[in-house]
């Protein structure tokens, strides 16, 4: 069965990116352009797993983690958070909030894959 | 009679006695023994001869008299003498010896007296040499500390346990005006002064227990412990203090008080948190970019990618780039504006530049003009190196081209239009007449070492230049067929303003400093019961349009200073013109002085009288008539909602007690009788001062009257109010 992602980030540069790496991979690929539209997406669409931007306009990249763990329905969502929040206290925050997985930009696609890969299969 | 004289008297008469005594009782005997024609026979004799032994009695007598009231002279009396003068001697008189006479002993034993007495002097003035030289001493150290302390650039501020202020320096005066609530009022006054409280300022909890602390280290043995804490003020300023404690002169550990040294770390904290922030925001948005650039790069590597793919990713790149550019530039742009702050730079009058520059080119024999300087400026510069820049320059025209008059001037640089920084800047020109130079000549000389005379210096003006963040070129004025250097220099920033009112006022060196302060404690006995020689007083005047409150008259000015443990305090003062908001009738113009326009656009009693309020704070009021002056401020209690509750002493009244004989109590009559010089009367602040000369020669006299606390002043004035209204 193919995964369905979400791609949640308000950056057109890297979506275009990440949306053609997800799509060549394999993965149904959606977008979401601000924290509020994840969340709606996320409850409409059920995608099993959401590349997660932190900085984004409204609902921040944490918002939205807190709210999916919130959500008993949601719950299952896995959620990798890509940031340039790089400091050790936004990670330390990001995994608290209930982040899956990590990445810090600027990263290498192939680790990106991996990592998606990864927690796909050990879903 | 004095006992000497009976003493001499009973001398002087006693052989008299002894001799008739002798000759009766020898008589009688003799008499005895005789037949009765012996009888016949000697008293025959004694009829015709009696009176040879009354003579020769009388002689003797005589004789005995002169021997024993000279023994008595030269033994008793002058032994007596002696003793007296020794005496006395004792009690301090060793300004005369003391007059050697009468027998040897006597007078050998004057002499050892004399030679005690002399010993004594020499010691007495020996001490007092030495008593003086040291209290002269201590004077120097403390004229030297209040000197230190004043011309520190850090804020000190010493308290005693009690959190009352003991010294304080011209920089902390400054810091607590910048957070008084009404600057422009009480100018800080209200919260800095002597014996007033540090805990209008900071929470008393927090100076709590930052001692605390420190006692606690001590306790551990930590030989100088310090405490450090920030706080936000009521007027939402960052203080950062360092606590020291001050031990007891005597040791044993004891804290005495202790000493904060305040930073006002607002716009320090403000770069520092700007410069974080853009340095955060720089690292974030630049990984964010790279994370951008490196997807799309990766998919650009991708083989199967198609032509309209390939062309978003690499307008993605282009983006980006782009976007990385920009950020780099606008990081340039404000790390430019912060470098300002690296290099340690003073605040300076610009025309104090102008000035120190035109007197070393005129001591190089350069004829200066500096007529165009604008006296507003304030520099932040390094004035040591950018006047060896300037002189070096004045130099080499002097030297190369010739020049011999040379103009300064100084202007604020107009702000261009899309010039956005921040730093606004001033120009310093150095302009002559005559030959323009090469654009090569130019750079030479700005950028070879500086020389001036004999000194030489490894920087070239550049240098200098960059120190200052500052720009320099050389301009021509065709107009006036002159050429000129300009140097684009920064100016001091808003919070500068402040220091500009400080150096106004540090000409004659204010007394900053109280430590018989230490001694005090926070009493706990009423405010009646406490010694008037050591409360701390506002003493005040105003000056009104008239002299009915109900009936519309207003106050138009107040003036107030301060007295602390039993100084005046002249430099702690408060003066203020105070809008009426109406007329102001002519016939007291000539007494106040005050013109209607004057008081045009300043502040109203609405916010003069709260600031006043502030400033006398903690302390016993006292005016000159206050009944007068105390009704003025009473009917404005409601519409200001300050009331005035503390005590209120008369100077008129304690007059009429301290010397109830003259019948003149008028300001000026009393200030005459007590010696006080009066100056710029009818000036509300000048009034002031007068008074509170005249209160604190009140006091002392009240005290030799027995009249010690602030209780029995205030009921003895009671009385003689009673008195007069009686009257």
């Amino acid at each position: 069965m193919t995964h369905r992602i979400l791609i949640a980030d308000d950056e057109p540069n890297i979506v275009v990116s990440l949306e053609y790496l997800m799509k060549r991979a394999g993965y149904e690929v959606l977008i979401a352009r601000d924290g509020q539209e994840a969340i709606d997406t996320i409850r409409r669409e059920r995608p099993q797993l959401v590349l997660l931007d932190v900085m984004m306009p409204g609902k921040t990249g944490f918002d939205v983690c807190q709210e999916l763990r919130a959500d008993e329905a949601l719950n299952g969502t896995l959620v990798l958070m890509l940031t340039a929040k790089g400091r050790a206290t936004d990670i330390e925050k990001g995994l608290g909030v209930g982040a899956d997985a990590y990445m810090t930009k600027p990263f290498s696609t192939k680790d990106l894959l991996a990592k998606v890969a990864e927690m796909l299969a050990a879903r | 009679m004095k006992a000497s004289d009976k003493g001499r008297i009973a001398a002087l008469v006693a052989p008299g006695v002894l001799i008739a005594l002798f000759a009766m009782g020898g008589g009688a005997w003799l008499w005895t023994t005789l037949e009765p024609a012996e009888r016949d026979t000697i008293g025959g004799v004694l009829q015709t001869r009696g009176m040879l032994l009354v003579v020769v009695g009388l002689a003797l007598w005589g004789l005995a008299s002169w021997a024993l009231n000279h023994l008595y002279a030269q033994h008793v009396t002058a032994a007596a003498r002696l003793l007296e003068q020794a005496r006395s001697r004792v009690n301090g008189d060793v300004a005369h010896p003391v007059e050697p006479a009468g027998a040897s002993a006597v007078r050998g034993l004057a002499e050892t007296v004399n030679a005690l007495v002399e010993q004594r002097r020499r010691l007495d003035s020996e001490m007092a040499v030495k008593v003086a030289e040291a209290a002269r001493h201590i004077d120097q150290e403390r004229q030297r500390l209040a000197a230190l302390m004043s011309e520190l650039t850090q804020a000190v501020v010493v308290c005693n346990l009690d959190g009352r202020i003991l010294l304080y320096n011209n920089r902390a005066r400054m810091q607590f005006k910048a957070l008084s609530s009404a600057p422009e009022l009480a100018g800080g006054a209200e919260l800095i002064g002597l014996g007033r409280s540090i805990y209008s300022v900071f929470e008393r909890r927090l100076v709590a227990h930052a001692l605390e602390n420190i006692q606690q280290r001590l306790q551990r043995g930590a030989a100088h412990p310090a405490a450090q804490f920030v706080t936000t003020t009521r007027s939402g300023q960052l203080l950062r203090a360092m606590m020291t404690p001050v031990h007891a002169a005597e040791g044993g550990g004891q804290i005495h008080g202790f000493v904060l040294m305040l930073d006002n770390i607002t716009r320090e904290f403000e770069q520092d948190s700007a410069r974080d922030a853009l340095l955060h925001g720089f690292t974030e948005g630049t990984r964010a970019a790279l994370g951008n650039l490196q997807a799309a790069v990766e998919m650009l590597e991708m083989p199967d990618l198609d032509h309209a793919m390939r062309e978003r990713f690499q307008a993605v790149v282009r983006d980006e780039v782009q976007g990385m550019g920009r950020r780099l530039a606008e990081l340039d742009k404000r790390g430019a504006q912060d470098l300002s702050t690296r290099w340690p730079l003073e605040d300076m009058l610009g025309a104090d530049l102008v000035a120190a520059a035109q007197r070393r080119l005129e001591g190089a024999g350069l004829r200066v003009a500096a007529d165009e300087v604008d006296r507003t400026l304030w520099l932040k510069i390094d004035s040591f190196s950018l006047l060896m820049a300037v002189a070096s320059l004045a130099q080499r025209l002097a030297d190369e081209y010739e020049v011999k008059r040379i103009e300064l001037r100084l202007s604020a640089a107009p702000a261009r239009d899309g010039d956005d920084r921040a730093v606004p800047r001033a120009h310093l020109d150095l302009l002559w007449v005559g030959r323009a130079m090469s654009t090569e000549t130019v750079i030479g000389w700005e950028t070879e070492p500086m020389r001036t005379g004999s000194e030489s210096s490894a920087m070239s003006v550049r240098d200098v230049v960059q120190r200052h963040g500052a720009e320099f070129w050389f301009e021509r004025e065709r107009v006036r067929q002159a050429a000129f250097f300009r140097f684009l220099l920064p100016l001091a920033g808003a919070q500068q303003a402040l220091d500009a009112d400080t150096f106004v006022r540090s000409e004659n060196r204010p007394e900053y400093y109280d430590f018989d302060l230490f001694a005090q404690t926070e009493s706990s006995r009423a405010l009646d019961e406490r010694p008037l020689a050591e409360l701390s007083y506002t003493v005040f005047d105003t000056e009104t349009t008239g002299l009915n409150p109900s009936e519309g008259d207003e106050i138009i000015q107040i003036g107030a200073t301060r007295i602390v443990a039993g100084k005046l305090r002249r430099h702690e003062c408060f003066e203020q013109l105070v809008d009426p908001q109406r007329d102001i009738p002519a016939v007291g113009i000539p007494i106040h002085g005050i013109e209607p326009h004057m008081v045009r656009g300043q502040p109203t009693i609405d916010t003069v009288l709260p600031a006043f309020h502030a400033f006398a704070q903690d302390t016993v009021l006292v005016a000159h008539n206050a009944a007068f002056d105390m009704r003025f401020l009473q009917l404005k209690e409601q519409r200001t909602g300050v009331r005035f509750d503390q005590p209120v002493l008369d100077t008129l009244l304690l007059s009429a007690v301290a010397q109830p004989n003259q019948e003149l109590h008028s300001l000026e009559a009393i200030a005459q009788r007590l010696g006080v010089t009066v100056i710029g009367r009818h000036t509300a602040l000048g009034d002031a001062i007068v008074t509170a000369e005249v209160f604190v020669k009140l006091v002392s006299l009240l005290q030799s009257q027995g009249i010690r606390t602030l209780g029995q002043a205030r009921e003895a004035a009671q009385k003689t109010l009673y008195a007069r209204l009686q009257y």
